[in-house]
């Protein structure tokens, strides 16, 4: 199980086996390289873990632990976590600072806890039947494990093709379950129990900060810069992504302001004109000084890290953005690097999607559905989208004015989205529609906080990213998984709890300011950048998708995937379509929306279906 | 009885936005709009194969559900501009 998980700690690897319990380490040394080793006990050997990740205030955790009697054996954040169990029992999370995925066995009450980050940074699996529990960083320990086999769960399809990613506790693994973002599970007396000790929640109306802006800006910075300092703590060199936008150029600020003697900061750019950012990149590392490396991304490099991309990912995709991202973790490798902070959780945290804006603009336009000028606000957000003269009006609300009867509902600003992509459901094969329930949007509402209604709309679109794309998608196809496939640590300051609950009781005014969002943190950080990355229009992170992946010549394992027999052979969807739709990307130079994601998607799965469900998991 | 260039669209519709050539997949007055066939990057692909195949040029305020919406309406669009 170890070795299957290797790329996400080459340096070392430990167990611990006792009567009933196995635990096993593939580690990444970075705090106490020399001593680090795990497993790590408490003083009597009693309790016994194995974690991925980092706790960021272990020093000021150690200095109460020292206080209070414990003595250690290492000077690392590990064996704070031993401490603090004992010390406070399953509590002991909630004074956790960090990102974590922990297995602790604690041999007097013979309990296993795993127990995840609070957002879901590092990702933990698990499968269980009436003898084993087994565990994982991610699916390929189990199915090395011997105890579960690689077999698609159709609902979680269903999931991906609504949400982008299946909602936790499900994978895309029949069998295989994760644990939740801000959870514990507690394996005792043979049976198992969950246990949410976190969660994204919102303030009901009248419990707000008060405070003027600058006040809450000069917090919010405060805040970020502590979050920042905690972590660069690290026995090995940092370094930081910069992809020219505000999220990282803030961060990257942040950093400097901790008088660091060198930065190393690491890009990508994009050969397409239409994704590439790298003049603000430049524009940056000479503003803020630091040594930038960065790597090109062609559209033959998309193709030629596809296979690897979704054997790291585990899961189907919709857009290639992942790919990008195993490329620019090699490059960090390649600089001997192995920890970056990396700015994501900024557009969740503070307000920065085109989404919450769209369906603020939405809601502006219900309020009078017949108006011809209020979805011309939606042109500021969509310039490409041409408003004049009123044509294309039905076509625009075809799309964006879609359910202006249920603009308090939870999944409002989502649903347009969810629609669009739940139209790749088309695809299905006859035999495996008939095994799917599809009513994704439905188990997610039932599933959600209960207290939503009393939310303010706009954090209502916010909690939905967080539990939706968040998890499933940014930190993990795109995060997690794409730096430990070159086996680098990323670090996300925007994410750290304080920082989102300061931010989750700001007035949503001073997130999204009329049309311009993450108003707080551009007036906090107006001061340390240029005028130009502030006032630069959003421009989201993508990359070439099925124009990288549709031609034969630059992938040739695609034909083979897509063939009718392969399609068949899987089961997932109908091969008369999927030709139909090869074709479609093969004629056309630029596919819409919809079609770009239906020919990643489609060719994701079958990806993930050769390598786990054929390839019986070996390593690629 | 469908005109050939009722066909026409049909094919291009089935093959292009429902990948299918199962007739019965879309009735030839449904909606392209409701049915959520097309989306606004869908309706510029509709105009280009309406001007590079059918030979009839689309101007800006033509472009209105009336006239491209369903497979009988472009049919009957491109025959008037013919």
């Amino acid at each position: 199980m170890v070795a299957a998980i290797r790329h996400r700690g080459p340096d070392d690897e430990g167990y611990f086996v006792a009567p009933g319990i196995g635990l096993g380490h593939a580690r990444l040394s970075i705090i106490d390289v020399q001593g680090g080793k795990q497993p790590i006990h408490n003083e009597d050997e009693s309790i016994w873990i194995c974690y991925n990740g980092e706790v960021f205030n272990y020093i000021e955790l150690r200095e109460d632990l020292v206080k209070r009697g414990h003595s250690f054996y290492t000077s690392t954040d590990t064996e704070v976590i031993a401490h603090m169990y004992e010390e406070f029992g399953p509590d002991f999370v909630h004074k956790l600072n960090g990102q974590f995925a922990i297995s602790l066995w604690d041999a007097n009450r013979q309990r296993l806890l795993l127990v995840r980050d609070r957002v879901g940074i590092l990702p933990l699996y698990y499968a269980s039947d009436d003898d084993h529990l087994v565990f994982s960083s991610e699916v390929k320990g189990l199915l090395a494990s011997g105890h579960v086999s690689a077999e698609l769960d159709p609902t979680a399809l269903d999931d991906l093709l609504t949400f982008w990613c299946p909602v936790a506790p499900k994978t895309i693994f029949a069998g295989v379950q994760q644990v939740r973002p801000g959870e514990m599970v507690i394996l005792e007396n043979g049976s198992i129990t969950t246990r949410q000790y976190w969660d994204w929640d919102y303030p009901a109306d009248g419990e707000f900060l008060q405070g003027d802006p600058q006040g809450l800006a000069d917090e919010l910075e405060d805040l970020l810069s502590d979050a920042t300092r905690i972590r660069l703590r690290a026995d090995v060199p940092v370094g930081a992504y910069l992809s020219g936008g505000l999220d990282s150029s803030s961060l990257v600020a942040l950093i400097k302001k901790q008088e660091l003697s060198e930065l190393r900061t690491f890009s990508i750019a994009f050969e397409s004109k239409a994704h590439d950012e790298s003049s603000y990149q430049a524009e940056m590392s000479q503003h803020l000084g630091t040594q930038h490396s960065r790597i090109r991304c062609s559209q033959q490099d998309i193709a030629g890290k596809f296979m690897s991309s979704v054997w790291h990912g585990e899961s189907p995709i919709l857009r290639t953005a992942p790919i990008p991202m195993n490329l620019l973790s090699g490059l960090v490798r390649q600089n001997d690097f192995k920890v970056v902070l990396t700015g994501e959780g900024a557009d969740e945290v503070l307000g920065g999607y085109d989404i919450f804006k769209e369906a603020k603009v939405r809601e502006f336009w219900s309020r009078n559905s017949d108006s011809a000028w209020r979805p011309k606000l939606l042109q500021r957000l969509y310039p490409y989208l041409d408003f004049s003269g009123g044509r294309n009006q039905a076509y625009l609300k075809n799309f964006f004015g879609d359910g202006f009867d249920s603009i308090d509902q939870l999944s409002f600003a989502h649903q347009p989205r969810w629609n669009m992509t739940s139209q790749i459901k088309m695809f299905y094969s006859d035999e495996f529609k008939d095994s799917v329930v599809q009513d994704a949007p439905a188990r997610f509402e039932a599933a959600a906080n209960r207290a939503w209604p009393s939310w303010r709309r706009f954090n209502r679109w916010e909690y939905v990213e967080a539990k939706t794309i968040l998890p499933g998608y940014i930190l993990s196809s795109q995060g997690d998984r794409m730096l430990m496939a070159n086996s680098v640590e990323g670090r996300f300051p925007y994410l750290d709890h304080r920082v989102i609950e300061f931010a989750r009781r700001l007035p949503p005014k001073f997130k999204m300011r009329g049309m311009c969002e993450k108003y707080l943190l551009k007036r906090a950080m107006r001061d340390c950048l240029p005028e130009s990355i502030t006032n630069r229009t959003k421009q989201p992170y993508r990359a070439p998708n099925a124009e990288a992946l549709a031609s034969e010549s630059e992938f040739d394992e695609m034909a083979d995937l897509l063939s009718p027999a392969s399609v068949a052979n899987a089961g997932y969807f109908d091969p008369g379509r999927v030709s139909m739709l090869l074709n479609k990307a093969r004629r056309s130079r630029t596919l819409g929306e919809r079609d770009n994601m239906a020919f990643v998607g489609i060719l994701s799965t079958q990806a993930w279906h050769r390598l786990f469900v054929e390839g019986n998991n070996e390593q690629l | 009885m469908a005109s050939e260039l009722q066909t026409q669209v049909r094919t291009f519709i089935l093959e292009n936005y429902l990948f299918t050539d199962d007739e019965s997949a879309l009735g030839p007055d449904e909606s392209l709009l409701d049915r959520g066939i097309v989306d606004s990057t869908g309706m510029l692909e509709i105009i280009m194969f309406i001007e590079d195949e059918l030979g009839v040029q689309v101007a800006d305020e033509e472009m209105i559900p009336e006239n491209l919406d369903s497979v009988n309406r472009i049919a009957a669009f491109v025959g008037r501009k013919r």
